[in-house]
């Protein structure tokens, strides 16, 4: 009967559309139970004492987490300074002026390492490069790490959205007699402004929590300090320490500063997607 | 067939002259010693079956193969007495004389106004009051002024279609250069804009050396005064427009112009 087969195939379809709901489902509890402990467990941290206050010491009373958010904000500061004109132009280098060059083979080679290189590898090595030689840990070598996982990642969205530009679009710009570097900032990297933009702030938004390369640049620092040449309070190594600490309110502490990291990754990427949607490629 | 091409030229001036003429792509030639003269002030247009050669015969008048590793030209293109395909030629200085308008509409990702001067202030430093008479003048000589006299600062992505391919068309002519390139300008348009264009290559014609590459012979027949016909990378025949769709002298021509191959 030739109903059989139709009959067998709508069977297959809902067992398809169960499994995959199923997994859906998973994914989403997952996700949502972690929120949902952070909020539980957080927000009853996030007070004015959380965002004034240094963090306290063993033992004692209260106290907030307002060294440890301004030392992570100062070396964000950095890190986006640095390693956005890196990225961006070494983007550049890779989509329009590199081609098919030995240079930039090697180059995009060693970038696609670098974009998955364990953190902490990058911790060491700004470690015996920075602060074993020139004497002890600091915010400026915090961000050297930071900055370091966050370049390639520029530097990657910044060379893929640049290849997406039309070639037309390019040639007319040659065609008027411009010199490449005007063609290459003036129209292409101006075509697609957004997804670069994007680009820097999902860099941002990956090394806003990362632990293990300040734990060997930044350290920390129990006292507010604006001094980048000083070890420097941040929000992933106190998170760190607090957690596994035996005291009450250094946990709570924890808990509000994991909730506060989550909730500017979050706002990072809403900003990407309000971005991205008006992008300027609508060719 | 080329001494014959030179002869009904001979009375006209000659804006480019191309002898020789090889290109390849890495180990294909595109190109096969082709030898031809295009007259200051007309229309020559190029017309063949899809890979003849006729836009990369085109692509070599601005040098834009220069772009890409692989692909090379041999042969002389006199413009102004001197070989553009010389190396000590400066490319840009080149592609400032002979501008080029392509397939697609390609508006730069900026205002109106911006598109017009970008190519301006590479190579002039006009006050503002003279860069806005410019980009008017320009603006008018696309017969588009009137469309966006009143949102010159709005992108030039807002456009529709055929007002972008005029906004190309003004901002390659704001350059004031010598020669145009046209590359299939209307095969991505509706049939209303591409008259317009066609109406504006006629008027251009009078101030402008004009060269069109086009896969659409009543086009070329309506709008050339000189006809290429191109065929796997040779020139099979130059001539009058008229003489050449009327009474071609070589079969293959004569064949592809009534639709027997192509």
């Amino acid at each position: 009967m030739a109903n059989t087969l139709y009959t067998r195939r709508v069977w297959t379809n809902r067992i398809g559309i169960l499994l995959s709901m199923f997994a859906m489902a998973f994914g989403l509890t997952a996700l949502l139970w972690i929120l949902w402990t952070l909020i539980s467990n957080g927000f009853a941290a996030l007070n004015g004492d959380f965002f004034t206050q240094d963090t306290p010491a063993p033992g004692s009373e209260g106290g907030g987490l307002s060294n440890a958010i301004v030392g992570s904000l100062l070396m964000l500061g950095v890190t986006t300074f640095v390693s956005t004109p890196i990225g961006i132009l070494a983007g550049i280098f890779l989509a329009e002026y590199g081609d098919r060059s030995r240079f930039a083979k090697i180059t995009r080679f060693i970038t696609d390492i670098m974009l998955s290189a364990p953190s902490i590898v990058i911790g060491l090595f700004v470690y015996a490069l920075a602060v074993a030689t020139l004497g002890g840990f600091s915010g400026w070598a915090g961000s050297a790490a930071l900055s370091l996982i966050a370049i390639p990642v520029v530097l990657r969205t910044t060379e893929n959205m640049l290849l997406l530009v039309p070639t037309a679009l390019r040639e007319a710009a040659f065609s008027l007699g411009a010199p490449r570097w005007k063609v290459s900032l003036d129209v292409t990297l101006r075509a697609v402004k957004s997804g670069v933009v994007t680009g820097v702030l999902l860099a941002i938004a990956r090394v806003t929590g990362e632990t293990a390369p300040l734990l060997f640049t930044a350290l920390n620092n129990q006292f507010m300090n604006l001094d980048m040449s000083q070890p420097m309070g941040n929000l992933p190594v106190v998170i760190y320490q607090f957690a596994m600490s035996p005291y009450e309110n250094w946990q709570q502490l924890a808990w509000g500063g994991a909730l506060l990291i989550a909730l500017m990754v979050l706002a990072i990427n809403i900003g990407t997607r309000i971005l991205f949607r008006q992008t300027d490629l609508k060719q | 067939m080329m001494e014959s091409a030179t002869v009904e030229l001979g009375a006209l001036a000659i804006a480019l002259k191309v002898r020789n003429l090889n290109f390849f792509y890495g180990s294909f030639q595109g190109l096969k010693g082709i030898n031809l003269d295009i007259a200051h002030r007309h229309v020559t247009a190029f017309i063949g079956p899809s890979g003849c050669g006729k836009s990369t015969l085109l692509r070599t008048f601005n040098r834009m193969y220069d772009l890409y590793p692989g692909q090379r030209a041999e042969g002389e293109i006199l413009f102004q007495g001197k070989n553009l395909l010389d190396k000590k030629h400066d490319v840009n200085l080149v592609r400032a004389k002979i501008g080029m308008v392509f397939q697609t509409p390609t508006p730069f990702p900026m205002t109106i106004d911006d598109n017009l001067a970008f190519g301006v202030r590479l190579y002039e430093n006009l006050s503002k009051s003279e860069m806005d008479a410019r980009v008017e003048w320009a603006l008018k000589k696309g017969a588009l002024w009137n469309e966006v006299k009143d949102k010159l600062l709005q992108s030039g992505l807002s456009l529709s279609g055929g007002q972008q391919q005029r906004l190309c068309i003004a901002r390659t002519i704001a350059v004031k250069p010598e020669i145009v390139l046209f590359d299939e300008p209307t095969s991505a348009l509706d049939p209303i804009s591409t008259a317009k264009i066609e109406e504006l290559i006629n008027e251009l014609k009078h101030e402008y050396t004009i060269a069109i590459v086009t896969h659409n012979m009543q086009k070329a027949a309506r709008i050339s005064d000189f006809t290429a016909f191109m065929y796997l990378g040779d020139m099979v025949e130059f001539g009058k427009t008229d003489e050449l769709f009327v009474k071609p002298k070589v079969i293959k021509t004569e064949e592809y112009i009534t639709g027997r191959f192509g």
